[in-house]
């Protein structure tokens, strides 16, 4: 069935001999920001996000108690080392739909993203992805020395070579899909604060 | 798709939309505010028609080189672990994506946005089979409940007014009759399609981006909605056309960079997920459909409309879109980039597409692939007209026109018929059914003179034979 389909279109693909091209080089100078951080904090915040500077754990701490959303939240999730109050345990969580539940998490990001408010954030070491998406709010830690200026400087980064999950994760869910109007805190998590550590 | 009984015309579709004057305008009003941040974006980067100029080039290779890179995808991606399945069709693409919802016992899959499944009429075929699809982007959500197409391919929902949007959610989930606040709305949207992420069996997916070299893809959404659908359930699907590929990871930096800022003016979409092969204990299937692809691909006038990354930037910035509304298209993908595509698939039925258009080329210079749309659209009219497309009304007042412009005498005497018809008729004569160019506005007061006559009179006035 789907091998002679698959047959049948790479055929018709090769029936048009196109002349070969040669790849662009990605050689334009990208836009570079004297200060990453004072961008990536300005570009967040006009997403819908909060960054706060942490000098340590115990600053990042400190934010967090000083927030309703954490205070009160009954079941809190941190893969983060240090965070007090973290009463749900992601590993012993059989199946990814036991997170529902959850309604804070604190997650390490690997580096931020000046130019558009991005975090990278993968599966490793993350029993279940779902975590990033299902919990009502998110905090994230992220080392203040890795906010790269743009993509390019991204993807120099990242390599693919193994199965797993990876994203850019900007700001909280959100939509304008009534009227135009933005609604923070779509589907995904209603609120997004990033600590950038250190 | 429009009936076969009745000829599809877009100007009839047109006319019915902006009978209602202020939801024209409105409509119009909303997408140009949404045009008015694309630009603020593409401003901010000094590099934009570097990106440009890069993400074209990088499309023309992917299509010159498409067939080694499907194949390269396919490998890798199976060696990820996934299993890869190629359609010729969209039946073909509907009946893979039945048989593993179906070997896996599934009776509800939660789908996040993806044109192609639009395109293919997944959602009807697999209710004809038992299973219910639910269509989880707020927009897409909308105008499923309503029982409708989308109306643009990244604001589904963008002709519906919220009023309209709070009685339908009063009547199919039980909000307060009258509300209308779109926080209030969304968040009962949110509380109820909660259920379907926590039922569902099965997330479906499209796709924005596939790399060969690497055989994983990216998928874009703000809500959040893709990656609920596929992180609960053990079973994802992933649904594409063949023209998504990219040959490289690292050619994901220019187009995420331009993606999101060509649609909606952000800097980059909520989440933009990596899937590289099925999650730990899960299942990833991944279905490459051609429907029509490989035939434009064939084309060498037509063959760039494949480099469309979907961003709709297009539509937003269409003086006829923005005034007509994507309905009047009767296209999955409306607007100058589907009115390239849908006559591709079917000419006859799509022959008023082309004619859709100014030719103010503003679709052109917001591509953010340099698709060359209203060359395209051009060309199209020619096609159209030597297939023996158009009706026989368009088709004789083109002759006339050819006749008359063929023959300067003629035309000189034309003008001046035209001159004193246009003045000294009566309003009949010149505002009735024969004059398309007089329905719903004033034609200019013709002038008395000639632009001919003028010019040689200031020649002689100065002094100039």
């Amino acid at each position: 069935m789907s091998s002679s389909s698959k047959d049948q279109i790479l055929a018709a693909i090769r029936r048009q001999q196109l002349p070969p091209r040669e790849l662009p080089p990605l050689d334009f100078a990208p836009l570079v920001y004297d200060d990453p951080q004072q961008h990536y904090t300005e570009t967040l915040t006009g997403i819908g996000g909060r960054v706060v500077v942490a000098n340590s754990i115990e600053d990042v701490q400190r934010d967090l108690d000083q927030h309703d959303l954490y205070v009160e939240a009954r079941q809190i999730c941190s893969l983060v080392p240090g965070i007090a109050r973290a009463n749900v345990d992601l590993d012993a969580l059989d199946d990814p739909h036991q997170a529902e539940t959850i309604e804070f998490a604190v997650l390490p990001a690997k580096f931020a993203v000046a130019e558009n408010g991005a975090l990278w954030v993968t599966d490793e070491n993350v029993k279940h992805r779902v975590i990033y998406f299902i919990c009502q709010h998110l905090a994230f830690v992220v080392p203040r020395d890795q906010i790269l200026s743009n993509m390019h400087q991204a993807y120099e980064r990242l390599s693919f070579d193994s199965p797993g999950f990876g994203a850019f994760i900007a700001g909280p869910s959100k939509t304008a899909d009534i009227e135009q109007s933005l609604v923070i805190g779509a589907h995904g998590p209603k609120s997004t604060v990033v600590y950038l550590l250190g | 798709m429009p009936t076969a009984t009745e000829k599809f015309n877009h100007a009839d579709d047109a006319t019915a939309f902006v009978a209602n004057h202020a939801r024209a305008k409105w409509h119009d009003q909303a997408l140009w505010f949404v045009r008015q941040k694309r630009d603020r974006m593409a401003n901010s980067l000094p590099e934009w028609e570097a990106l440009r100029e890069t993400a074209s080039s990088i499309k023309a290779y992917t299509i010159a080189h498409l067939a080694e890179l499907l194949e390269q995808f396919e490998r890798q991606a199976t060696k990820l672990g996934a299993h890869v399945h190629f359609a010729k069709d969209a039946a073909e693409h509907n009946e893979i994506v039945l048989g593993i919802l179906q070997q896996h016992g599934v009776k509800k899959a939660a789908k996040s946005k993806s044109m192609l499944t639009e395109e293919c009429h997944l959602n009807p075929f697999l209710n004809r089979h038992g299973i219910d699809v639910v269509d989880t982007d707020l927009g897409e959500w909308i105008v499923q409940l309503r029982n409708e197409p989308p109306s643009h391919i990244v604001l589904p929902a963008i002709h519906i007014k919220r009023e309209e949007v709070g009685e339908l959610f009063h009547e199919k989930i039980g909000t307060e009759k009258g509300a209308s606040d779109p926080t209030y709305l969304a968040r009962a949207a949110r509380r109820k399609l909660r259920e379907t992420f926590m039922e569902a069996e099965a997330g479906i997916t499209g796709v924005n981006f596939a790399v060969a070299e690497t055989g994983g893809f990216v998928v874009c959404t703000n809500e959040g909605n893709a990656d609920l659908g596929v992180s609960l359930p053990k079973l994802h699907i992933a649904c594409l056309g063949i023209e998504k590929l990219i040959p490289q990871a690292k050619h994901l930096a220019v187009f995420l960079r331009l993606l999101a800022r060509s649609a909606t003016g952000q800097p980059i979409t909520t989440y933009s997920s990596h899937f590289h092969g099925p999650r730990p204990g899960g299942e990833l299937h991944i279905v490459l459909v051609d429907n029509g692809r490989t035939d434009i691909l064939r084309s060498d006038e037509f063959r760039r409309s494949l480099n469309c990354i979907r961003c709709g930037a297009c539509m937003n910035t269409c003086p006829v879109y923005r005034r007509s509304g994507g309905h009047s298209y009767q296209s999955t993908i409306p607007g100058p980039i589907g009115s390239i595509l849908a006559p591709s698939r079917d000419a006859e039925t799509y022959y008023s597409l082309p004619y859709a258009c100014s030719l103010c080329g503003s679709c052109d210079d917001v591509c953010p692939v340099k698709i060359d749309i209203h060359h395209q659209l051009l060309t199209w009219r020619r096609e159209i007209a030597v297939r023996g497309y158009l009706p026989w009304s368009k088709r004789l007042s083109m002759r006339m026109m050819s006749l008359v412009l063929r023959r300067p005498w003629l035309y000189r005497l034309a003008g001046s018929l035209g001159r004193f018809a246009l003045r000294w008729s009566p309003r009949f004569m010149i505002y009735n059914g024969l004059n398309a160019w007089g329905k719903q506005r004033e034609l200019p007061l013709a002038p008395k003179q000639s632009f001919r006559a003028l010019y040689r009179q200031r020649q002689a006035k100065n002094g100039k034979s």
